[in-house]
């Protein structure tokens, strides 16, 4: 009588591609690609009626920029489909760029 | 009576068929050391990036934003780097279906594309320089090249890293996991286009 004790590791249990719903197709990606060049478009455009509606075009930049950051990063960069993991190692890295550099701006009165 | 023990940890390959890894977290530790690096990238860009915001108001003699900035020509250099990538993903989608050849086409076509990108920089440092703005020029000039050019280093390493890995698929050469390798690279490119789009934004289409 032989006794297998299997010791499974359950590190390894854990998938790079953790299954948050179906993996992408090209046709996704296609999708993604147009939607980001029509954002671009309308970024583009702001240039040429930024003086007249000055607040409106900033508030539309501002959106417009962090649609495409963060469709890049869940789409092109896959974070919609990796583990937490790696989108954490990310953010941290954005958060503190951003805590740290508003923080030095703040101190040279830049928004003042 | 044996007793044996079988340890799966042990025994599985670096990277087996459902994607799992042999470390302690059951991830890649080269993914994770990417996505580590790309968040400190995002420090020396935001360094960059705060600089430029602090001195874009200072002209000295020199031209301003407005007077310099060629908003149709950076758009489509946008565009472009945009566009490679989609080329990108779809040369990671092609290496993990083991597709060398669309792996390679895919590969070349991101690559020429960042070219394309940098070849529009090149052209616009050089306008910009005729038109009277140059590194030394003002703080405007300075931290203006200082960020774009090093965004521009960055797009040049991820064209000879591309370059670098058709040429190892080609002679089938590639160390590990082939479509790991190619997700990699893609990550840093995606990266790339993640910061222009940030740099577009704040230093083109803002005015001062």
């Amino acid at each position: 009588m032989s006794a297998v004790t299997e010791h499974t590791d359950h590190g390894t249990e854990a998938h790079d591609h953790a299954d948050h719903g179906s993996h992408p197709t090209t046709l996704t990606f296609v999708k993604v690609a147009i939607i980001l060049a029509v954002i671009t478009a309308l970024e583009t455009s702001t240039y040429w009626w930024v003086e007249d509606a000055h607040t409106v075009a900033m508030i539309t930049l501002f959106i417009c920029m962090a649609i495409k950051f963060v469709m890049i990063l869940l789409w092109f960069m896959h974070l919609k489909w990796d583990s937490a993991l790696f989108s954490l190692m990310f953010y941290i890295g954005v958060g503190l760029a951003i805590a740290v550099y508003i923080v030095a701006l703040m101190t040279f009165h830049f928004f003042a | 009576m044996a007793d044996i023990a079988v340890h799966e940890g042990a025994h599985a390959h670096e990277h087996d068929a459902h994607g799992a890894h042999a470390t302690s977290t059951g991830l890649s530790n080269n993914k994770l050391a990417m996505w580590l690096f790309l968040g400190t990238e995002c420090l020396l860009f935001g360094g960059l990036i705060s600089t430029y915001m602090l001195y874009r108001g200072r002209l000295g003699n020199g031209p301003g934003p407005g007077q310099v900035f060629d908003i149709p020509l950076t758009s489509i250099s946008s565009f472009i780097l945009l566009m490679s990538s989609l080329t990108m993903v779809l040369a990671v989608n092609a290496a993990k279906e083991g597709d060398d050849r669309n792996t390679r086409v895919w590969l070349s076509a991101t690559a020429l594309l960042g070219a394309l990108f940098v070849g529009g920089q090149v052209y616009e440092f050089t306008a910009f320089y005729q038109e009277g703005l140059g590194f030394t020029t003002s703080l405007f000039g300075s931290s203006f090249f200082t960020l774009t050019g090093f965004h521009g280093v960055h797009v040049s390493l991820g064209i000879i890293m591309l370059m670098a890995l058709v040429g190892i698929i080609t002679r089938s050469k590639v160390p590990g996991d082939k479509a790991e390798v190619v997700e990699l690279i893609g990550l840093y490119w995606h990266f790339v286009d993640v910061v222009w789009v940030v740099i577009f934004t704040l230093v083109y289409l803002i005015p001062a």
